[in-house]
Order: structure tokens, then sequence, then C-alpha cells
């Protein structure tokens, strides 16, 4: 006789536990390595611009982005007696040039994304986007050298026509005659550029508009246009001009389209139709080529400057649409 | 029966709709702005079309808001005005873009032939017709460039992703602002910090993996804030039904999350690609550029689409102009490949 035993195993208790896996912990420190990723990036490249630079911007001091002057002296040997580097011709440039851009892109790209949100039929609309978004993946290469050879005697009609009827305006003047490769020919390139990107912000920011308050003022008898200044504007005010910020910081960093239209001189100038430029981004690109290992280090320091500076612009603006952004009045 | 004959005499109407009548005096008054204007730039000192685009914006606004006016009153005018200016303002949006593709196309063309994609320029001069020589050697190293970009970006950029919308820590909106400030550093400083950490002190000569890392610092933001938002769309029902299967976070993002967004994130890559494509300050600074092919991507000057442009604008003799707006147009439609495919990509419906 044999009986089969049978016995039971009573299973340990299951402990129910919300701390992670051995997996899991590794998952999170590689996926926030990877989210880490940007700011190891820009911090160093703050640090090597810095420690590349940082002579010129220890020797020079403020008068590094106070003084307009890009000279170097070598003796026979090669070595440099005496240097001096000023960036403020070059600042002053850059901001003015992307400060009249965005004041010419902002107005077309506000009524591009008016009509997109509220006018435009489906099937425009539609088409409208795609062609704005690939303008905006657009190398800056191609609008530079169509600039250089399309826009350029266009523009130059244009500025000739402003002086000839504003001239008496001194931001207007133009006594030299001189219009080719003007800060104005830069600032419609940069304009061109940054319109996509604008238009895109705006018309996502028109498209959060409450869907409540715009029916209320159809309901209220609202034409579109009354419905737009009374619901959209309040509205979108401030994230669009978060996004004429964001332009603004794109159009200071752009390099190769600049560097083909504007005539970069080391002078600051005031009147945007005379043929006389500065540009920090067009600066470096075009004294690298023939630069000593001396003259390198002040192309740091100017790099890091236009770093800082775009850094900041990008700064403002991520602020103003983060704060009003989404919200209405 | 007769019941059923009052229903159908009823007929919906849309009074909001414009009628044959309005759409015809609409179509009249465009047609009569137009020869206005033309008649305009004949008569008087207005020339050119930029004159005829301002006066035919002009009578245009004065007729349609007019004609409102009379109808129903100065809002419905205001109204009228508004429309044509956010219209012309669209239009003004499209001139750039379409004169561009158009330059492009009819300049470029005529230097398209076979051996164009087949030969290099190290036996030409810039003088020698556009027929002679070719953009092999461009279109290779520009490849590399980008596949090497690609290798390093991809990954950060996609992990960038997942942490903003998986794991959501502290550190989200920081880093979601550092994303958007990376994704505004000029291409310069890109190239200027690799001369500045790498070329200078290590390698001391150009390279197309120095270029491949530049681009790959200005890829990462596109890359990450694209996945992102192709991640966020991802339904979180889908989460929590991996995790109530027991799966860990690990498993349930690498099987079910990714894999649902798959198509986006293609997307994702291929617009990253799309903005490092055509990339030029960088290239110049770090790759450097030749005439000849170049395999090796760590030892010496590499060409690319980028430089072939520049170098062949540069030389300035009518031949290269012509051969910078041939490549011009390769690259354009380089572009135009990536971004349709995007757009069927991310067309399609997410999870599929």
């Amino acid at each position: 006789m044999s009986t089969t035993e049978t016995t039971y195993v009573i299973p340990e208790k299951r402990v129910i536990t919300t701390k992670p896996r051995f997996s899991d912990k590794v998952f999170r420190g590689v996926v926030t390595g990877g989210g880490l990723s940007s700011l190891i990036i820009l911090g160093l490249i703050f640090g090597f611009l810095l420690y590349q630079g940082f002579d010129i911007i220890k020797s020079q001091g403020f008068d590094f982005i106070t003084t307009s002057s890009w000279d170097i002296a070598y003796d026979e040997a090669g070595n440099v007696i005496s240097s001096e580097f000023g960036l403020s011709a070059m600042l002053i440039g850059t901001i003015l040039c992307s400060f009249i851009a965005v004041l010419i892109a902002v107005p077309v790209s506000v009524a591009t994304a008016l009509y997109l949100t509220f006018y435009a039929p489906h099937w425009i609309k539609k088409s409208m986007v795609t062609i704005i978004d690939l303008m905006a993946a657009f190398p800056s290469i191609l609008f530079g050298i169509w600039a250089y050879f399309i826009l350029m005697p266009s523009g130059v009609y244009w500025a000739k026509l402003i002086n000839h009827y504003l001239g008496f305006i001194p931001a207007f003047a133009n006594k030299d005659r001189y219009f080719e490769g003007s800060p104005f020919i830069a600032s419609l390139i940069l304009a061109i550029m940054i319109i996509p990107i604008i238009t895109s912000i705006s018309r996502e920011i028109f498209s959060q508009a409450p869907l409540d308050r715009i029916q209320a003022a159809y309901a209220l008898g609202a034409t579109r246009w009354a419905m737009i200044k009374a619901v959209v504007i309040p509205h979108g005010r401030n994230g669009v001009i978060g996004g004429a910020m964001l332009g603004l910081g794109r159009a200071m960093g752009e390099t190769v389209a600049v560097y083909t239209v504007l005539n970069l001189v080391f002078a600051i100038n005031w009147k945007i139709l005379f043929g006389v430029g500065g540009n920090v981004a067009s600066l470096i690109l075009t004294k690298f080529g023939e630069a000593s290992a001396y003259e390198i280090k002040g192309l740091m320091a100017a790099g890091l400057v236009l770093f800082i500076l775009t850094l900041i612009v990008n700064f403002a603006s991520d602020q103003l649409v983060r704060r009003f952004g989404g919200k209405g009045k | 029966m007769t019941t059923n004959k009052i229903y159908e005499s009823i007929q919906p109407t849309r009074p909001w709709q414009a009628s044959m009548k309005d759409r015809l005096t609409t179509g009249f008054i465009l047609i009569f702005s137009l020869f206005m204007a033309t008649l305009l730039v004949k008569i008087t000192g207005l020339s050119g079309k930029l004159g005829f685009f301002v006066s035919f914006v002009f009578i245009f606004v004065a007729l349609t808001s007019g004609r409102e006016y009379r109808r129903f009153g100065s809002a419905s005018a205001k109204d009228a005005l508004v429309n044509t200016v956010v219209a012309a303002g669209t239009f003004l949006t499209l001139i750039p873009i379409a004169s561009i593709i158009f330059e492009v196309f009819s300049k470029g063309y005529k230097g398209i032939y076979p051996g164009l994609f087949t030969h290099d320029m190290s036996l030409n001069s810039p003088n020698d017709p556009a027929n002679v020589g070719g953009l092999g050697h461009a279109i290779i190293g520009t490849l590399i460039l980008v596949a090497i970009a690609l290798v390093i970006s991809v990954p950060v950029g996609i992990l960038t992703a997942l942490y903003l919308t998986e794991i959501k820590g502290k550190l989200s909106q920081p880093i979601r602002f550092l994303v958007q400030a990376m994704s505004g550093v000029p291409s310069i400083v890109a190239g200027l910090f690799i001369l500045s950490a790498i070329l200078y002190p290590i390698t001391k000569q150009n390279s197309a993996v120095l270029g491949s890392l530049s681009l790959a610092i200005l890829m990462i933001p596109t890359v990450a804030r694209t996945s992102e938002e192709v991640l966020n769309l991802i339904p979180s029902d889908l989460r929590e039904a991996g995790v109530a299967l027991g799966g860990t976070q690990w498993r349930t993002v690498a099987m079910i999350v990714v894999p649902a967004a798959k198509s986006g994130l293609l997307t994702a890559v291929i617009l990253g690609v799309a903005r490092i494509a055509g990339e030029t300050a960088p290239i110049l600074l770090l790759a450097g550029g030749g005439d000849r092919f170049n395999l090796d991507p760590f030892n010496g000057p590499m060409g690319s689409l980028p430089y072939f442009i520049w170098n062949s604008f540069k030389s300035g003799t009518p031949e290269s102009i012509a051969r910078a707006w041939t490549g011009l147009l390769v690259l354009l439609m380089i572009l135009l490949f990536l971004f349709s495919t995007a757009r069927f990509l991310g067309n399609r419906k997410v999870g599929k």
C-alpha cells in the first residue's frame, strides 16, 4: 500500500511594494542621463569658449564690447606686438539687423497666422501649413545665395525708393548713394527666414483661443474682425511677442545668409540704407580663414558674446510664451 | 402623403454662405481691381511689381469695403478690410518661397547630367563648364556627415524626450527650457565649440567626425522636441495597461510606448536630418572641404554639398556660379524628399 502523500507548500506572501526594480533603476538612470545632456552640452559650450577666449576678454575688459576696432600688429617673427579687439560695431549691427527683421516679419506673420486660423478654407490651410513648415527647414545657404542674386537688386531698388521719399528721416538718410550690402537688405533676408517661425508659433497660439468666447462673440453678432479683436488678440498678444523674441534669437545667430549680403565694416552705422554693416556671426566666418592662433582666441570670445546674447533672448522668449501662452485675459 | 410633401418643400437654407450673386460680384471686383492696377502702372509714375501689388491691394480694399459698408455698415466694412489685409500678408509670405523654388529650378537644371553624381571636382577648375566634373564626392560626404551625426544625436534626443514624457521628474521644466535654448544656439557657435574643444587641442586637422559632432549639437533639440510631441500623443491607457500586466516601467516603455510611437519618432529623426543637411557654417570650420572623394571620416577634410555650393559661389566665375545653383537644386531635392517622407509618415495615425 502506498499512499502518495501530497504536501502543500504554502507560498510566501507576496510583498506589494512601489520600490522600483533593478531594471527600472537602470532605465531611469540612463534616461535621466540622456535628459541632462542638453545641460551638459550647453555648459561645455560656455566653458570651452570662455576658456579659449579668456585671455582676450581679460586683456580687453569692457572695451571688448564698447569699442569698435579689430587690429593686430605682428613683428617680423610673427609675434603679437599689440592688439585691439572691439565688438561694438558688430554687436550693434547684429542687434539692429535682427530688430528690423523682426519689425518686418511680425506684421506679415501675424496676418498669415490670422488668415490661416480664421479665414482660409480648409484645403488652403492644409497646403499652406506644409509650405511654411518646408520653408522653415530651408538651409541658410539657400536663402543666402538667393538673397545675393535675386533679392539684392530688388532690395536696392526698394531702398532707393524709401530714401527718395523718406530720406529726411536720419535713419533713412544715405548721402553716399551706396545701397548695396546695407543692413536693410540683411534685415529683409532675415525677416524672410524668421517669418515661418513666428507664423507657426502665432498660429499655434491663435488656435488655442477659447472656443466658448469665440462662439459667444459670434452669437452677439460680432463680425470676424470684431471677434478677433475682442477674443484672439488679447489671448494671443504675449505669445506672439514670445514668438517674435524667438525669431529675434534666430536672426541674431544667422551666419551664412547675412554673410553673403552684408558689407562688413568695422564702423558703427545707424543708417540702415547705407551699405555698411556689422554682424558677429559673419565676422567669425570672415576672419576665420586667415586668422592666426591669437586672433582665433578673439573670435572665440566673440562667439561667447553671441552665445550669451542668444541665450538671454531665448530665455526671455521662453518665459513669455510659457507665462502667457496658453491663457486668455 | 400630403404631410410628406410639406416636409420635402422645406429646404435647408444657409444664410451664412455667399450666394451666387455675391461670388460674381467679388469676382468682378477682383478683375476690375487687377485691370485698374494695370492701368495705373501703365499710365502713372507707379512702376514695377511693387507698384502693381500696392495699387491692386488699395483698389481692392476700397471696393470691397465700400460694398460691405453700403450693405451692412461700418463693422462689416472693417471686416472686409482686415480680410484683404491678412490675405495680402499670406501672399507676401508665399512670394519668397515661390521665388526661391522657381529660381533654383530654372537656374540649376542645366547642370544636371548623369556624370554629375559619379564624378568629383579634382580634375576641374572653376572655369570649366557645368557639364564637366560633378558633385559625387559632395553627396557621399554629406551622407557620411549626416550618418555620424544621426548615430550620436538620435539616442540622446530620444532619451531626452523620454525623460520629459515618461519620467517627468523635477528637472522636466528646466530641461525643456534647455532644449529650447539649445535649438537657439547659432550654428557657428556650435562649430566654434568643437573647434575649441577638440580640433585645436587634440586632432589639429579637419575631419568629418568633428563636423558631425557640431551637426549633432544642432540636431539633438529638433529630435528631442518632435519626439516629445509624438510621445505625448501616445494615450496613457497604453502605459497603464502595460504596468497593470505586471510590466516594469522599462518594459512598458521599450515594448509598448516606443513601438507605438515608431513612425512618429522616425518623423522626428527625418526632420532632424532636414535641419542639418544644408548646414554650412560649422562644416566650413570643421570638416573643411575638398575636391576629391574622401571616405575616411577621421582623417582629412571631406567635401559636402554645402561646402561644394559655398566654394562654387565664392569662386565667382559664371560657370562655378551655375554649378552652385545645380548644387542647390540637388540639396533642395534631397530636402523635398526628406520632407515629404516625414509628412507621409506623420499623416499616418500614431499607434498603428
